[in-house]
């Protein structure tokens, strides 16, 4: 069974850091913790030969995911955040590379950006995997299981900003494996085309304002997540 | 002029041939004659018409990401395992409709066999019954099922929530694809994991 140190609590040594270094030389978008900072990890969804599913515009799910995720990035860094990213271009990217970058950034929050067609708003998932107590030591497919409650306050805060900017969310939970492994607290989010009270679509999730809209209430949501006390 | 022996040979080789000839067309008929025999189409048994039932299916709805409960009567077969299969046939059914609210094609086709089977590994499981169910999916459904985090989760969730509804001892579920195991259902829903009927937990109820 696959095992990864838990972030709690525990300091990345720099042997470990050069290690993680050489792990992964050709994921030049993947930087370094920075001990002390606030940092957020922004996984761009697909890539590569993985697609993703096809939007009405005709554009692929890869293109929106890594389009939002330029978006935020450069909103996060304006307010003072370290962003990771797991991609900052077309290529393919492994579920387990991406849990890897974001296990190796302390991050304080790692987003999984996902688009749709189906649906409207913006759908929040968190992992369904039951809760459990933080360990030094984490099986590698059920990592975040240990971060399901901070995982779920971190939902509720972005839901509250969403709401409050009157996007129409949705929550619900999922088994999705890039997060499943992730040893943060973790979201997916997926990108719906926004939708009039007749059902009818009136931004598609790869439209530039919407993904600009939501980028921007999402940066004010983490800024304020980055207030908020810390749970152990 | 031809040798005598020489006629004598080609008629004896002749009236060979002919015999063989004989005997190879009698045996042909004998064996289509067995064929035929075998082939016997007329049904043996009149079909039974299971009675019809209240079968419940929790149907998902992607525009609000729900999971509604909705009553049915459905003839439904005794055995477990083709119970669950006509249930979820049902259910997809619903999804393959022009006017679903999770649309999904491929209909009851898309799911080839529901299997039964005790929980491995928990002998507590084993005392109380508990079951799981290896549900096998068809590669077609698989490949025309819209890709999205929200629409496969929902199809899973559906799925293992009709199957809790109407068969209470089935309390995990497992997915497999034209009898494989897949990463994914389309792009996203983890297929690699064991999930748990009760996670699966209608968000509302309508009566058709």
């Amino acid at each position: 069974m696959r095992w990864i140190r838990a972030s709690l609590g525990l300091n990345f040594s720099p042997w470990m850091a050069l290690l993680a270094a050489l792990a992964l030389p050709s994921m030049a978008s993947a930087q370094t913790p920075l001990t002390g900072r606030f940092a957020v990890v922004l996984d761009a969804a697909h890539g590569g030969d993985d697609t993703g599913g096809r939007l009405a515009s005709g554009q692929f799910e890869k293109a929106a995911t890594l389009a939002f995720s330029v978006r935020l990035r450069s909103l996060l860094a304006a307010r003072g955040m370290t962003v990771i990213t797991t991609r900052e271009s077309d290529m393919t990217v492994d579920p387990n590379a991406r849990a890897q970058i974001a296990n190796r950034s302390k991050a304080e929050a790692c987003l999984s950006l996902h688009a749709t067609e189906s649906g409207a708003g913006i759908h929040l998932f968190t992992s369904s995997l039951p809760p459990s107590q933080p360990a030094r030591f984490l099986p590698w497919k059920t990592a975040q299981s240990a971060f399901v409650n901070r995982s779920l306050a971190l939902v509720g805060a972005l839901n509250s900003a969403l709401l409050h900017d009157g996007f129409n969310v949705t929550l619900s939970r999922t088994a999705l494996i890039a997060v499943d492994n992730m040893a943060c607290p973790a979201l997916a989010l997926e990108i719906a085309p926004a939708r009039g009270p007749d059902g009818k679509v009136t931004a598609e999730p790869d439209d530039p304002d919407y993904q600009a809209r939501a980028a921007a209430t999402l940066a004010a949501a983490l800024l304020e997540w980055r207030m908020e006390p810390r749970q152990p | 002029m031809i040798p005598r022996y020489q006629k004598i040979v080609f008629s004896v080789l002749l009236a060979a041939a002919l015999i063989m000839t004989g005997v190879l067309w009698h045996l042909r008929q004998r064996a289509h004659q067995r064929l035929l025999a075998g082939e016997d189409s007329a049904p043996t048994k009149a079909p039974e018409i299971a009675p019809t039932e209240r079968a419940t299916l929790l149907v998902a709805n992607d525009a609000d990401g729900s999971l509604l409960v909705q009553a049915r009567s459905l003839p439904l077969p005794a055995d477990p395992s083709a119970r669950a299969r006509v249930l979820l046939g049902e259910l997809l059914d619903l999804y393959a409709a022009p006017d679903a609210a999770h649309p999904v094609t491929g209909g009851a086709s898309g799911v080839a066999q529901v299997f039964l089977l005790p929980v491995p590994g928990s002998k507590d499981a084993q005392n109380s019954g508990d079951e799981l169910a290896v549900v096998n999916l068809t590669g077609n459904f698989a490949a025309s099922h819209p890709s999205g985090l929200e629409t496969e989760t929902l199809t899973v969730l559906s799925i293992c929530g009709t199957l809790r509804a109407n068969l209470p001892h089935v309390t995990q579920v497992r997915f497999l694809v034209d009898g494989q195991q897949r990463p994914n259902l389309a792009g996203h829903a983890d297929l690699t994991r064991t999930y748990l009927t009760a996670d699966a937990v209608p968000t509302g109820g309508t009566n058709p």
